[in-house]
């Protein structure tokens, strides 16, 4: 499965891809989107790399350890329910906060963002990792 | 419109069912997705159709302009979707690790895993 | 209750302590061991010294009618409070639970020295003291009911202490379940105790009792716990498993079997005596019990020969005198319950110490083959000939004054004094033989060359007997403890004075009766024996036999109902799971009111009707394909179509998830498929018509359900507090997404853990193979 036309339009479309699922992330709490398919679109761009080129290119694509992944994103989202926590509230009440980018523009920074990046996290990783994992099989098998 | 898609998610039950029954294990996969399908379907449709008005609120709004969909069984859903997906991968590689091993992919053969 | 003030700073923890701190204890003793190897026994014997002593000091305060109490609140809804209190009973119990577990996990170094596990034992050991402590410590019904469990639970392992050996399994198993079966039979009863008087705890109950007694359930609430109360102390027809208990090593039959658990039924008798002891039901069914395992222990004890199992029987008889007590439930015969219950744990204990000792040292179990072994065993012979004057009830020993307060009582009632004096002859017999005869018979050979044992096993026995003489002979220094007691159980304060001579009366003369009878019963012993031997085929048809055949019974229903059912195969689960779940619908829907099923339907659309029968067609395509790709195409289609009803129904998160959830399916079957097989037919054409016929049967019925359940509307739902507080609390306009991550992010947060799961689960069962085959 490596034809050239896949090959040059998977390098093109794994940027586009990557960057409409963070898009879909960050709107998600106000216009449809979120973690759950942000993290999925991630993982179809890897994966749509992985059938370009192969696992180990679209592996070190990827820099870390898909597991990592999965352990880095219940560790976010873990820590933004704790917030609330070391702020004397109950466990994962929402704690919004204001960024004043301009003057005019302030950006709404809230700790169920982090948790949503959490979800991103951990549904790429977890996709990623049994795909891939899959994907050596038959590298093995062949 | 409900009497229709009740319809539809008995069709996906009774097809998923089936296939789930059968011997093969690849069978039992596909019937597996097809259930799942009817069962967030049901979610769905028990929740209440209301056509086209997402549950989302304008900007600038407090709350939303007129009747929207109900955002409950929505969250559900989603939740389900992405749980089925990791069950269907998870089944799909013990069941592909099963056919490694035993060699066979005749689920009425792998009886003697659990005597 | 008024507690003085200083009790409740100083002390309440102690009572805690004493009732929970055994698991904490036992919890540090493999770290003790690895610190000072088997001395960590000597240390653990501190823990119950401790309370002992902590005991001995409430005292004052407790004989002065000032219960030490302690509360703190725990499941109040349920009126489940962590409750305890100490009063006269509580301190009795106490100080022999206490006590006699100082001198049992002290005799545990002796006894099992060099044994691998001693330190398993000690844990035991202390596991269980504490959960007796609880028992009786606890004021608040449900707690009592915690700690009677995790004394059945932890005395399950301190009998199965030689788990290698079969008959101990089956021993421990079955002292479980007769007394776990118990227990619930109890809880039961003290819960509708508690409803009936309105309050969980003993006081509110014993406050409550008119209620209780008037209560048309009366009878279900005795009965219930009267079944848990007999089951634990071994009453008549529960006796059995108590002398099939004595596989257990023997510190723990003299802890157990003699002076603790097994007194925990009479304990919550004697605890309940207050509310119940006036209906005359109690009177009658406790009395009859009680007199019933009276006699049936002490002549079943008389055909014994094995050391332990003739304890083990007299046990059972001297559990059923004080029940009787407790039925008759006399000012005099609650006193003569509080003083026989000390005389027999002082004394019971000690017999039972000194038949580890001779088990230990001689290798020998019959009585018959044991003799002289005064000679080379002084310290045990002496303990032994003391504990077994007391059993025997001779004057100077604290037995006979426990006897001759039964005898004042009895003295009226013609029939019990008949069955006590019976049972006294027996336990005559069986002190001689336990006791004496193996001390001053004719020297025999016995399979070990006896030693004297050492003193941490002795010194027990010591001081047992030397409390049963102390008291037997100035019996006034046990007035505090036994007056405190016996007010407990009457519920009013109640004055106890002992004395060794009551002046020339009829119960001193039935004493000397029984005396004279023992000592012919023990002349003529070996003739009793044949006569028991004789009747032994009798016991076939007694409840132990039963008890195996129940058990056997409940095992082969298990196997048959898990081979039905559970034979591995995957279909007949599904067949048993969705025949069951359609047919509880099929059964609701019966009863529902059907005329709602077709209520608020939205009006039909093309499109979607259309899409409907794409999706219907692709679902019966995939069933019917006979190649793999076909079969994920098909399913491909469905998928996508699911997708399309999400948008069309208002709901563009769902479809987006589903689009890009079904892309990275049909690229994960394929990927997988290719591993596998082609499509065979296996199915027979019967098989496949069974399985059509159940699975459109189901398909029928779920389409009923969507149908009733869109035109149900239970409650408001609350997608309105969402929608409302969406933007002003949650700070975001996409609803589904703020539910989600917001309002039920802990939700999210269990799901994604179970994705973490189900990733690492899949990729450890793909990467261990490469190892295990070898393969790089």
């Amino acid at each position: 499965m490596t034809s050239l036309i896949l090959r040059t339009a998977a390098r093109y479309l794994f940027p586009i891809i990557m960057l409409f699922s963070i898009y879909a992330l960050l709107r998600g709490h106000n216009e449809p989107g979120g973690g759950f398919v942000g993290g999925l679109a991630a993982a179809s761009a890897y994966i749509l790399y992985a059938l370009a080129y192969d696992v180990a290119a679209a592996r070190h694509l990827l820099r870390i350890d898909s597991r990592t992944v999965i352990a880095l994103g219940l560790v976010i989202a873990l820590g933004s329910a704790l917030v609330s926590v070391a702020l004397g509230q109950p466990f994962m009440t929402g704690t919004w906060g204001e960024l004043a980018i301009t003057s005019t523009y302030k950006l709404k920074l809230g700790t169920p963002l982090f948790f949503d990046i959490g979800v991103y996290l951990v549904v790429l990783g977890v996709t990623v990792t049994i795909l891939f994992a899959l994907s050596d099989q038959e590298t093995e098998a062949g | 419109m409900e009497a229709i898609l009740a319809v539809v998610i008995g069709v996906l039950y009774a097809t998923g069912l089936y296939l789930m029954m059968r011997r093969n294990i690849a069978k039992f996969i596909i019937g597996l997705a097809l259930l799942s399908h009817g069962a967030n379907l049901l979610i769905f449709t028990a929740g209440g159709l209301s056509r086209g008005k997402a549950p989302i609120i304008p900007e600038g709004a407090e709350a939303p302009a007129g009747l929207i969909a109900d955002p409950l069984p929505q969250a559900l859903i989603l939740t389900a979707i992405v749980i089925s997906f990791a069950l269907l991968a998870f089944a799909l590689v013990l069941f592909l690790r099963t056919h490694q091993e035993i060699r066979t992919d005749d689920m009425e053969r792998l009886r003697s895993t659990d005597r | 209750m008024n507690e003085p003030a200083h009790s409740l700073a100083t002390s309440l923890p102690v009572l805690l302590i004493a009732a929970g701190g055994g698991f904490a204890v036992a919890a540090l003793i493999p770290w003790l061991r690895w610190l000072l190897g088997e001395r960590s026994t000597l240390a653990a014997a501190l823990f119950p010294l401790a309370i002992t002593a902590w005991l001995a000091a409430q005292a004052p305060a407790v004989f002065g009618g000032q219960p030490v109490a302690f509360r703190l609140p725990w499941i109040s809804d349920l009126g489940l409070d962590l409750a305890l209190r100490l009063d006269g009973l509580g301190l009795l119990f106490g100080l022999l639970i206490a006590g006699i577990g100082t001198l049992v996990v002290l005799y545990t170094r002796g006894y099992l020295h060099g044994h691998p596990d001693q330190h398993r034992f000690v844990m035991f050991t202390l596991m269980f003291m504490s959960s007796m402590l609880g028992v009786v410590f606890s004021e608040n019904v449900l707690l009592l009911f915690i700690f009677w469990e995790l004394t059945s639970f932890t005395s399950y392992l301190m009998i199965g202490f030689h788990h290698d050996q079969e008959a101990s399994r089956k021993a421990a198993l079955q002292a479980l379940l007769v007394t776990g079966a118990g227990g619930l039979f109890l809880l039961a009863g003290l819960i509708m105790a508690g409803h009936a008087a309105g309050s969980f705890d003993l006081s509110g109950i014993i406050a409550g009792r008119d209620q209780v007694l008037a209560s048309p359930l009366f009878p279900w609430i005795l009965g219930l716990i009267l079944i848990g109360a007999f089951t634990k102390s071994a009453q008549v027809p529960f006796h059995f498993w108590l002398p099939n208990a004595m596989q257990a090593p023997t510190p723990a039959s003299a802890y157990l079997h003699s002076s603790t658990m097994v007194k925990a039924g009479v304990y919550l008798l004697a605890r309940l005596h207050p509310a119940f002891g006036s209906s005359e039901l109690w009177q009658l069914v406790v009395t009859g019990f009680g007199a019933a395992t009276l006699l049936t222990g002490a002549l079943m004890a008389s055909g014994q020969v094995y050391l332990k199992r003739l304890l083990a029987y007299t046990t059972v008889g001297a559990l059923g005198a004080m029940v009787m007590g407790l039925g008759i439930g006399t000012d005099a015969a609650l006193k003569a319950v509080a003083a026989f219950l000390l005389a027999h744990a002082a004394y019971k204990a000690a017999l039972f110490l000194v038949a580890g000792i001779i088990d230990h040292e001689t290798g020998e179990k019959n009585v018959t083959k044991l003799g002289g072994l005064i000679q080379v065993m002084p310290r045990t012979g002496t303990a032994a000939l003391v504990a077994a004057a007391s059993m025997a009830g001779l004057p100077f020993t604290f037995g006979f004054i426990g006897k001759e307060l039964f005898y004042t009582e009895l003295a009226a009632r013609p029939l019990l004094a008949a069955g006590f004096f019976i049972a006294g002859a027996c336990f005559m017999l069986v002190a001689w033989q336990t006791g004496i005869r193996p001390f001053f018979a004719t020297r025999t050979e016995t399979p070990k060359h006896p030693h004297e044992a050492p003193w941490s096993m002795t010194f027990g026995p010591l001081l047992l007997g030397l409390v049963s003489l102390t008291l037997g002979i100035v019996p006034g220094l046990a007035d505090g403890l036994a007056g405190a007691a016996a007010s407990a159980m009457r519920g009013h304060p109640l004055e106890v004075h002992l004395h060794l001579w009551h002046g020339l009366n009829l119960p001193l003369l039935l004493s000397a009766l029984t005396l004279a009878v023992g000592a012919a019963m023990i002349a003529t012993a070996s003739g009793w024996r044949s006569v028991a031997e004789a009747l032994a085929p009798a016991a076939r048809f007694g409840p132990d036999r039963l008890y195996d055949a129940k058990l056997k019974g409940l095992v082969a229903f298990a196997g048959w109902q898990t081979r039905f059912l559970q034979n591995g195969s995957l279909r007949r689960y599904l067949l048993v799971t969705v025949i069951t779940l359609c047919a509880l619908v099929v059964v609701s829907f019966a009863r529902a009111d059907m005329a709602l099923a077709f209520r608020a339907l939205s009006p039909v659309n093309l499109p979607m009707a259309l899409l409907s029968v794409l999706v219907i067609l692709s679902a019966i395509a995939a069933t019917l394909s006979t190649s793999r790709l076909g079969a994920v195409a098909a399913m491909g289609v469905v998928g996508f179509s699911v997708a399309v009803f999400f948008i069309f129904f208002g709901a563009p998160d769902l479809a987006m998830t589903q689009l890009v959830v079904e892309t990275l399916s049909v690229v994960l079957l394929v990927s997988a498929f290719y591993y596998l097989p082609p499509f065979a037919k296996r199915s027979t054409w019967r098989g496949r018509a069974r399985d059509l016929t159940v699975s459109v049967f189901a398909g029928a019925v779920v389409t009923l359900l969507v149908l009733v359940a869109s035109g149900v509307q239970l409650r408001d739902p609350i997608s309105s507090y969402y929608a409302e507080t969406s933007v002003p609390m949650g700070h975001g306009r996409n609803i589904v997404n703020v539910i989600l991550v917001d309002y039920r992010g802990l939700d999210t947060l269990g799901e994604i853990t179970v994705l973490a799961v189900a990733g690492l689960g899949s990729l450890a069962l793909l990467k261990l193979r490469a190892k295990a085959g070898g393969k790089p």
